[in-house]
């Protein structure tokens, strides 16, 4: 049996990776994918304690965070289709028309 | 049985909103109909009161009608009700009567004045709340007339707003008025605070209960704030000064609010309150010696006035002195009677006046006028009758009720006031007829040419060669006037020449169903027992013989001076020097108050409220946290980069700093 402290490492070392990520990288794909990265390591903790307490709820609510992230994904891939196609660019630091 | 009375002053209150909110797209006419028909209908229907209270039982008197409740604060509640009674009555007929005589005039008089309807919705408006002054049941209701008169006062005065003096005048009447209803309203907080209420009927009744006070006391206290109140709304001392600066309102103004109706509100409220007066010597010997006092000193101020329109503007203050001085005797049926005589003798002048005014082209120097009898016979005779009324001259109105006065100045052992009194009297049969002789006798001195009238009511200059005859519709009120200046005394004839002074007789259930308690007022109207009927009534002519006598000696000074010897006055006003010109600038009561109240009042408030506590304090609080706000604001902003990823980076970094909190607190 794999300890507790191990998967939450793993997954505090994931979501970190996932916050380094987006904080770092310019392309607008590459930080939804660290988005999903994050999400995961949430997950990944939910499961975890939800094995280690015998406890459900942890599993529902991996299910909802994966509904969530799906229906986020298509949404965000939607944007980003439209942002590309009137700015030419995935470089998030050119779409700034909002900026002061 | 109800007598409807609140459709009186709802008549020329809706005659001013017809008038005052559409009233400038309708043809002079249509103002006309709708401002004369409500005041005529208001008339008509105070006289048909009038006939139905005569057949009231006694029982019934006064007659009180409830209408609503106004408002309920605790145990204190106000509501809209009418007080009939006989004083209420006659306040209703005159006001009504002289109103509507007035705004036929007006018709005539503001023809070419622009700001018609305007004018007309004013007049209407200070009707309903002058209404609403005399006919409330109680003195909440009686404040709101009280303050709306005033708010009408300072529209007429200022009706000609463009000119400087008029606003300004205006001003000064209304701030004026501001001390004396704070007096007034001192006086209704000590009455809801000892009596719960401000309903006529039962503050009277919890009155009853009260003896006279010997020393100062509460009812004294409120004696003494509700004459303040009266002293702003009448012109008293020392709060007269407003109603000389009130004439550069249009003329037939001059004559309803500032002469006839509005400044008679005072005498009317210390009359209604002579429950409190009667258990309050001391503040009834002090209305009587302010009303002596103003009577005499604006008396002395009107003999040497040129302005005819000033001349009678003191010569008002000085009669509603002698009213106080009655009520201030506690002869409150003579006060209420001089008020009556003086509505009809002043507003004639003051119509008159204002007739001499229209047809000369706006002159107001009596100077610039003379031999006027000859270009207006009929306002001639119509001021002739006044003169001699105002005079004291008998058989005419003001004769018996003015003499009515003095008399029970001196039966009520007053000696000194009487004295006064009867001084003030030969001054005012003096400046009177010093007005009828510089006016109508002489010659004609005014430049018969259009640039020399630029007087005060700023006329259009229609056409102004020599003097001219005014309208029908001026002169018609102008001959009802001098009919009931002239036998409007009848009515209260004294017992001493063969009458039945039923004009007394007829208030005196207002006045005497609370009064078994006061020693010194009953002497007043039923004068010492000591005497006999006989005696007493020899008494009575001889003073009116000396009455007669003052009236005749200022007539003859007047003749002689202004019409026998004309070249005289400049001369004795060259010997008397500085006192003339003192009495000239009328004793310089304005320039003292400005030195001793407005200028340091203006000081205190230029350098401590506006300098120092508005712009200072307020104005320095807001502005700074406004520039505080801005300067956070200003580095706050530089977070708002627009840089998504700095934002997610502050996340980060705030969700780093939250997660070092708990652990370094230790979460359990």
């Amino acid at each position: 049996m794999v300890p507790l402290s191990y998967y939450l490492i793993l997954s505090a070392i994931l979501f970190a990776c996932g916050v380094a990520g987006f904080l770092i990288k310019r392309n607008i794909i590459t930080i939804f994918m660290s988005i999903e990265l994050m999400l995961n390591a949430v997950n990944l903790t939910f499961v975890a304690f939800a094995a280690e307490l015998k406890m459900l709820s942890g599993h529902v609510f991996v299910f909802f965070v994966m509904v969530v992230a799906a229906a986020e994904a298509a949404v965000g891939l939607a944007i980003i289709i439209a942002v590309f196609r009137t700015r030419e660019t995935l470089n998030v630091d050119r779409v700034n028309l909002l900026k002061l | 049985m109800s007598l409807h009375l609140w459709i009186i002053p709802l008549l020329p209150l809706t005659g001013a909103a017809i008038n005052g909110l559409l009233g400038k797209r309708f043809p002079k006419t249509v103002v006309n109909a709708i401002a004369l028909g409500s005041t005529a209908a208001a008339f008509a229907y105070a006289l048909w009161v009038a006939a139905q209270f005569a057949g009231l039982p006694a029982d019934q008197i006064p007659h009180i009608e409830h209408y609503a409740t106004w408002m309920t604060a605790g145990t204190f509640s106000a509501e809209y009700g009418i007080y009939l009674d006989q004083l209420s009555l006659v306040m209703l007929l005159i006001v009504t009567g002289v109103g509507f005589l007035i705004h036929i005039y007006s018709v005539g008089y503001m023809e070419h004045e622009g700001g018609y309807y305007r004018y007309f919705a004013y007049l209407n408006i200070f009707m309903f709340f002058m209404l609403t002054l005399i006919l409330a049941n109680n003195y909440l209701l009686m404040f709101v007339g009280w303050e709306g008169v005033g708010l009408a006062s300072y529209l007429l005065i200022g009706f000609w707003f463009l000119k400087d003096s008029a606003a300004n005048a205006g001003k000064k009447a209304f701030i004026t008025n501001r001390v004396g209803d704070f007096g007034f309203l001192i006086a209704l907080f000590l009455l809801i605070k000892h009596f719960g209420t401000l309903q006529y009927d039962a503050v009277f009744k919890a009155l009853a209960a009260y003896p006279v006070e010997a020393s100062a006391g509460l009812l004294t206290a409120i004696g003494l704030l509700m004459m303040v109140g009266a002293s702003g709304k009448s012109a008293q001392i020392p709060l007269y000064v407003w109603l000389p600066d009130a004439m550069e309102g249009p003329t037939p103004v001059s004559a309803l609010i500032h002469a006839a109706t509005m400044v008679t509100a005072g005498v009317y409220m210390v009359a209604r309150s002579n429950a409190v007066f009667n258990r309050a010597p001391i503040a009834l010997m002090v209305v009587a010696v302010i009303g002596t006092l103003t009577a005499i000193f604006a008396a002395s101020i009107g003999i040497l006035q040129t302005d005819i329109k000033k001349v009678l503007a003191y010569s008002t203050i000085s009669q509603l002195g002698y009213m106080f001085m009655g009520c201030g005797v506690a002869a409150y049926g003579a006060g209420i009677f001089h008020l009556m005589t003086h509505a009809f003798f002043k507003a004639l002048l003051f119509l008159s006046a204002g007739a001499i005014i229209h047809g000369l082209g706006g002159e107001q120097d009596m100077r610039h006028m003379g031999g006027l009898r000859k270009y207006m016979p009929k306002t001639f005779w119509c001021m002739t009758v006044a003169t001699f009324t105002i005079a004291g001259f008998p058989p005419l109105a003001a004769f018996f009720s003015k003499d009515e006065i003095l008399w029970a100045t001196w039966a009520s052992g007053n000696h000194v006031l009487w004295l006064i009194g009867l001084i003030a009297a030969a001054m005012t049969s003096f400046y009177m007829f010093r007005l009828w002789f510089m006016t109508f006798f002489g010659e004609y001195r005014g430049a018969p040419t259009e640039d020399s009238h630029h007087g005060h009511d700023s006329h259009d200059a229609h056409g102004h060669g020599t003097p001219h005859e005014s309208p029908m519709a001026m002169i018609v009120p102008l001959m009802i006037l001098a009919v009931l200046s002239f036998v409007g005394g009848w009515v209260g004839i004294p017992a001493a020449l063969g009458g039945s002074d039923r004009f007394d007789h007829f208030l005196d259930p207002v006045f005497h169903s609370t009064a078994e308690a006061t020693p010194g007022a009953e002497t007043a109207a039923s004068p010492a027992e000591g005497r006999t009927e006989r005696e007493e009534t020899s008494t009575e002519l001889l003073f009116m013989g000396i009455s007669v006598a003052a009236a005749a000696l200022g007539f003859l000074g007047a003749w002689f001076l202004y019409y026998k010897r004309t070249d005289l006055p400049a001369k004795m006003a060259q010997a008397a020097g500085g006192l003339y010109t003192f009495v000239l600038d009328k004793y310089k009561v304005d320039e003292l108050y400005g030195a001793v109240i407005i200028k340091p009042l203006l000081l205190l408030s230029t350098n401590v409220l506006w300098k120092g506590i508005d712009v200072a304090l307020i104005d320095g609080a807001a502005d700074e946290s406004a520039v505080g706000a801005r300067d956070i604001s200003d580095g706050m902003r530089h977070m708002q980069s627009g840089n998504i990823r700095s934002y997610a980076g502050w996340v980060a970094f705030g969700a780093a700093v939250v997660i070092a909190f708990m652990v370094w607190k230790g979460v359990r």
